[in-house]
């Protein structure tokens, strides 16, 4: 050990990240070692392994640990890679995380249920809509609430296009990370069609808090039908374009196909979900599965790949889109006319105009903005397929306004353990490209 | 061709009658003219790569320093200058300071070879516009370039951290190996013309070839050892989607991610020198240089014309490559260059010297034979890829 060696592991050992960072072999245990090599998908606890079964040749002079992150221009907001390299050959990687952690889970507890929205909706900044109906549909079902059929209708509406935009700007980042910096461009372009509808819809076009327990905050704007429409025929050509800078493109091919591969049983150990468990063959999408709201109605396919590469990760998130504009026409089609927020008195607050002539809607108003509705006491999970998997919602009530305990199982957090196995054996250049096709969203693994 | 000798050894008729101060005054007052001239145009250069990069992907671009914001790029040095230099801690301090050095002179040095334009005759000297014209040219081109590579490999190693370490690596790999192809392309020129000089090679393709058509390297040799030349020159250039070095999305900067301040602005100014000097040799080697099918003998403004309209195309191609490309990786980078590009340069130099040897006079009707064939194998190959790729199916089916 040298003494800048043991410097820094004495600084390493001061912080609290410390013990998260990736030592030299000589000081790693030989499970741990194991995990980050990707060599074993788990160990469970008590589990000795004779790391001579496992042993690489590996000379600890010809290796280098290099750091990837937080600040690095591609790793998708301030996920931290740690990498040993054999020249550009990634023998273990360790994700550390932690960087944008600001305790929403613990914050939600100190806000009411109708406040929770602002909160949750931060998380996964990119699909916020997914992250307030997963919540809402807790909300709801520890109520026993009933949600009118147009409140819903709209909630489908509105998460559809948040996944367009969301895995549109997944494959404006994923064409950056692989140096299609036109890519980037094209992707945000045609996310800002989407942003602008979320902006007349729901006021904001990120953080909404348009989906609240009992229905949405608005109905949808007037001439709301075109709008969509727009954007229903202006997707298409633009994914064909798409199909022409990239899936057409023998580069892009080269760095994506073969990339990164994960099997269909390492995806379920480790409990990937969404694109990344789709990719490798496994038809599992919650919305088909274990369908909520109304998906179980409309018609559409769940698009599966083959051989789980980046590749297979970029064709299905592509089509996922064209399924998501098949979803979007059968809404439209079938939106029904009716309340688009439940008239529950307990839950939903009075009309605007009713303010200015009863008191008692005055009282009634301000007391469900100041204290909260009461939720019965008992725990639920619900889940909702969102852009990048299964979003869970954890929710303990003990009887009051404010949750006991809020949990979100983001489902970035999940897939980001795939990284050590998707990156063994690749150069620093796969690495950029596997990180990419995990699209992982900082806010949601950190919460 | 006996003619074309006779010429060719004349050099440049500046020297011809001795050297005198005028003389030393005339290739002063060029190399200071070329010096304005290159740095004038990498101003130009930067601006219009923004400009043109914005209108491909829906931006605006630079907007706001004079009119188009066309004085963006000296708003943007200024600014450089202004920075502080930082030095990091554990750098080789010496070679930290030298490595943009070795960057920027090389790119300067290399563009003093390329003819620019025909004959002007200044103060009765008769003197050609090229900075310097000496009988080994090429080669000459080809050490200052490998010199460069010094440069990029020394700033990454000096600099005492892991990613410009990385980028080094890649750097010395790739501009070593694509150095190669390019010589080998290049050694196809030099094999036609008989000469190393770059003035005997643009007069060598003055003329017209099967009556109509321009008597240009890049038909006569049969398009290869051109194809070759762009695709080395771009990796040699570190421009995408060659720019491993610099990949900013896997090393943050590459080789210059510890420079700040103008040790940074040298090295950005060097990327565009050489992109701009690998443009104009590239017109130089096979495309007549300053010679234009219509207008070579109007004046000698209309060589200088023909030859910045030239280079500006490559420059656009540059550009245009950039806003299309994916980046290559390290180990397909590598492929291409040694398993494609050596072994397909090194025979066609093999085919167009027997043709040389066997039919002086109508080999670039075989060799445009050769060609048709070639790309007629290579259209059914793609042709079939490309019916294979668009069948639906192979991804993406229905669950």
């Amino acid at each position: 050990m040298t003494t800048h060696d043991q410097d820094t592991a004495a600084l390493a050992a001061e912080t609290s990240e410390g013990v998260q960072e990736m030592a030299p072999r000589s000081a790693t245990e030989s499970a741990e070692l194991l995990l980050e090599q990707g060599a074993v998908l788990r160990l469970p606890e008590g589990v000795t392994v004779d790391p001579g079964d496992f042993n690489v040749e590996v000379n600890p002079d010809e290796t280098m640990i290099i750091n990837m992150g937080p600040q690095h221009p591609s790793t998708h907001g301030v996920l931290r890679l740690m990498m040993e390299l054999d020249g550009e050959t990634v023998l273990r990687t360790k994700p550390v995380i932690g960087y944008l952690h600001t305790g929403m889970e613990k914050t939600g507890e100190e806000l009411t249920y109708l406040q929770g929205g602002t909160n949750v909706t931060r998380m996964d900044y990119l699909a916020p809509l997914h992250n307030e109906l997963v919540f809402s549909l807790a909300v709801e079902a520890l109520l026993a609430l009933e949600v009118p059929e147009r409140a819903t209708w709209i909630r489908m509406l509105m998460s559809e296009l948040n996944r367009l935009s969301s895995h549109v700007l997944w494959m404006a980042t994923n064409g950056m990370d692989l140096g299609a910096v036109s890519m980037m461009v094209y992707g945000w372009r045609e996310r800002e069609l989407v942003l602008s509808f979320f902006e007349k819809a729901t006021g904001l076009r990120m953080n909404h808090n348009y989906i609240r327990p009992g229905g949405v905050a608005a109905d949808l704007p007037p001439g709301w039908e075109d709008d969509v429409l727009a954007i229903c025929d202006a997707f298409p050509p633009r994914l064909a374009e798409y199909d022409d800078l990239l899936t057409g493109q023998p580069i892009f091919r080269e760095r994506t196909e073969g990339v990164g591969v994960l099997m269909p049983q390492e995806a379920i150990a480790l409990s990937a979900s969404g694109p990344i468990l789709r990719s490798t063959g496994v038809e599992w999408d919650l919305r088909r599965d274990m369908p909520y709201m109304f998906y179980d109605q409309v018609d559409f396919d769940v698009i599966v790949g083959t051989y789980g590469d980046c590749f297979d990760r970029y064709a299905v998130r592509l089509n996922e889109m064209r399924e998501s504009i098949r979803i979007i026409h059968q809404v439209v089609e079938r939106m029904p006319r009716g309340d688009y927020r439940s008239q529950d008195k307990k839950v939903t607050p009075p009309p605007r105009a009713r303010i200015d002539e009863s008191m008692e809607a005055l009282i009634h108003h301000f007391k469900l903005f100041t204290e909260g509705f009461k939720v019965p006491e008992g725990e639920v999970y619900t889940a909702v397929e969102s852009p990048r998997g299964e979003l869970g919602c954890y929710l303990v009530s003990d009887g009051s306004a404010k949750p006991y305990r809020l949990h979100i199982r983001g489902p970035s957090f999940a897939n980001l353990q795939t990284l050590p196995i998707m990156l063994r054996g690749g150069l620093v250049a796969d690495a950029v490209a596997v990180i990419s096709s995990v699209d992982p969203i900082m806010g949601e693994v950190d919460r | 061709m006996a003619l074309a000798g006779a010429v060719l050894a004349l050099g440049d008729p500046l020297f011809s009658k001795g050297v005198d101060g005028g003389v030393l005054l005339i290739v002063v007052g060029k190399a200071v003219a070329t010096l304005a001239l290159l740095l004038a145009s990498v101003v130009l250069m930067i601006w219009f790569e923004r400009k043109i990069i914005s209108d491909m992907q829906n931006r605006v671009g630079p907007n706001r320093a004079g009119p188009w914001g066309i004085l963006q790029t000296l708003a943007d040095a200024f600014k450089l200058f202004t920075k502080e230099d930082l030095l990091p801690e554990r750098a080789d301090r010496r070679i930290f300071r030298l490595a943009p050095y070795l960057s920027v002179v090389p790119a300067f040095l290399a563009f003093s070879i390329v003819p620019v334009g025909g004959f002007v005759t200044i103060a009765h000297h008769r003197t050609q516009l090229q900075l310097a014209d000496p009988p080994v040219g090429i080669l000459f081109l080809l050490a200052v370039s490998s010199i460069a590579v010094y440069g990029i490999m020394l700033a990454g190693w000096s600099s005492g951290s892991k990613y410009p370490l990385l980028g080094s690596v890649r750097a010395s790999a790739q501009m070593v190996s694509y150095e190669a192809a390019l010589g080998l392309s290049v050694a196809a020129v030099v094999l036609i013309t008989g000469s190393l000089s770059t003035r005997d090679i643009v007069i060598d393709q003055h003329g017209h070839l099967a009556g109509f058509l321009p008597n240009w390297n890049v038909l006569r040799l049969g398009f290869i050892p051109f194809v070759i030349f762009l695709i080395a020159g771009t990796a040699e250039l570190n421009r995408p989607p060659f720019d491993l070095v610099e990949a900013e999305q896997e090393l943050v900067g590459g080789y210059f991610t510890e420079y700040s301040s103008m040790r940074f602005g040298l090295f950005y100014l060097a990327e565009f020198m050489n992109t701009i000097t690998m443009s104009a040799v590239n017109v130089t080697l096979f495309f007549g240089g300053p010679d234009g099918p219509w207008f070579h003998s109007v004046r000698w403004l209309g060589g200088i014309v023909w030859f910045l309209a030239k280079t500006v195309v490559f420059l656009f191609s540059y550009v245009w490559l950039r806003a299309t490309l994916p980046r290559f990786r390290y180990d397909q980078l590598m492929d291409l260059g040694w398993k494609r590009l050596i072994p397909l340069s090194l025979g066609w130099l093999l085919v167009l010297a027997a043709m040389i040897v066997s039919r002086p006079w109508g080999f670039s009707v075989v060799a445009g034979g050769l060609l048709f064939v070639a790309l007629l194998a290579r259209a059914v190959m793609v042709g079939r890829s490309a019916t294979d790729e668009l069948a639906p199916g192979p991804v993406g089916e229905a669950g």
